[in-house]
C-alpha cells in the first residue's frame, strides 16, 4: 500500500466517523423534537442512539476495535463500564428509593 | 502490505513504525493517558448519577424543561463534532508528514470551533443566570451546573492545550515528544465528544418530552 493510499484511508476513517456521528445526532434531535412515538419509547430510542454514537466515536475517532492484537484498552473500557454501571445503578436505586420514602 | 500486519498498539491514531522512536514511546505513554481518561469517565459518570437522582428536586424553581435552548444545543453539538473532525485531520496530516504550518492551521481550525462551543455555552449559562436558574436555586440546578460546567471546564483546558501544542510545534517542530503530545490531546478532545453525547442525550433532549 502506498503512502498516499494510507493517508486517504486514515482520513476516510475520520470522515466516516464524522458522517456517522452527525447522522446519529440528527436522529437524536429529531426524535426529541418531533416525538414520533410515546415518551417512554422516545427515551429508549434516545438511549439506543446514544450507545450507537458512542460506538461510532470509539471505533472511528479513538480507533478502538475488536480485532486488535493488544486488547488492554478494550478490557479497560469494559472494566470502566462495569464500575460505572454498578455506581450509577447503585446511586440511582438507593437515592431514588430514599426519595420515594420521603415523599 | 506491511502496514496492515503492523499491530495497532494504542488507542487513537497510531503513528506507525516509520516514525521510529516516537511510535515506540507512544505506546506506554498513550496507554497511561488512556487510564487517566477512563478514570475521568468514572468522575463524569458520578456527576451524571447525581444529576439523575436530583431531576425532581427543583424546589419549585426552574426544571429540566425550562433550561433547554434546543437550537443552541444543536449548534454546540455541531461545533464539537466539527472541531473533533478537524483535530483528526490535523493528526493524520502530522502522521503523514505534512508541513508544520499545515498541521497548525488545522489545529487552529479545531480550536476555533472549540471556542465557539465555549462561547455558546457561556452565553447559555448567562441566560440561565438571568432567568434566576442559578446553582444556588435548587438541588436540581446545582447538579445541572456541576455536570455541564465540568464538561465546559474540560473543553477550556483542551482549548488551552491546543494553543500550547501549536506553540510547541512552531517552536520545536515535530520532535518525538511533541508528536505523542498531539496524539494524547487528540484522545482527550475526542473523549470530550463522548461525554457530550451523554449530556445532550441525558440532560437536554429528554427535557423536551418528559
Amino acid at each position: 500500500m502506498s503512502k498516499k493510499d494510507e493517508r486517504s484511508r486514515d482520513l476516510k476513517m475520520y470522515i466516516a466517523g464524522f458522517i456517522g456521528a452527525v447522522t446519529l445526532t440528527t436522529l437524536s434531535f429529531l426524535t426529541a423534537i418531533l416525538q414520533p412515538v410515546g415518551s417512554a419509547f422516545c427515551f429508549t430510542l434516545l438511549a439506543v442512539l446514544a450507545v450507537l454514537q458512542l460506538i461510532v466515536h470509539l471505533r472511528f475517532f479513538l480507533h478502538i476495535d475488536l480485532s486488535r492484537q493488544k486488547s488492554e484498552e478494550l478490557q479497560l473500557i469494559l472494566f470502566t463500564g462495569l464500575i460505572i454501571t454498578i455506581m450509577i445503578a447503585g446511586t440511582v436505586w438507593l437515592l431514588g428509593n430514599l426519595m420515594m420514602r420521603m415523599m | 502490505m506491511t502496514s496492515k500486519t503492523t499491530p495497532k498498539s494504542h488507542p487513537g491514531l497510531n503513528l506507525g513504525p516509520s516514525h521510529g522512536k516516537a511510535h515506540e514511546d507512544a505506546e506506554p505513554i498513550v496507554f497511561g493517558f488512556w487510564i487517566f481518561l477512563m478514570s475521568d469517565l468514572v468522575t463524569f459518570a458520578m456527576f451524571f448519577a447525581v444529576y439523575a437522582t436530583s431531576i425532581h428536586a427543583t424546589a419549585g424553581g426552574p426544571g429540566n424543561a425550562d433550561i433547554i435552548n434546543v437550537t443552541s444545543i444543536a449548534i454546540q453539538t455541531a461545533m464539537l463534532l466539527i472541531s473533533s473532525l478537524l483535530f483528526g485531520i490535523a493528526s493524520v496530516l502530522m502522521k503523514h508528514r505534512s508541513s508544520k504550518r499545515t498541521v497548525i492551521y488545522w489545529l487552529l481550525g479545531s480550536l476555533a470551533f472549540g471556542l465557539c462551543f465555549l462561547g455558546l455555552e457561556i452565553h447559555d449559562f448567562l441566560d440561565l443566570a438571568q432567568k434566576g436558574a442559578v446553582p444556588m436555586r435548587s438541588s436540581y440546578l446545582s447538579a445541572y451546573w456541576a455536570l455541564v460546567s465540568l464538561h465546559g471546564i474540560h473543553v477550556s483546558v483542551g482549548a488551552l492545550m491546543i494553543m500550547v501544542v501549536c506553540t510547541q510545534i512552531g517552536l520545536f517542530g515535530f520532535t518525538d515528544d511533541v508528536k505523542t503530545r498531539v496524539l494524547r490531546l487528540g484522545l482527550y478532545w475526542h473523549f470530550l465528544d463522548i461525554v457530550w453525547i451523554g449530556i445532550f442525550s441525558v440532560v437536554y433532549l429528554p427535557g423536551l418530552f418528559l
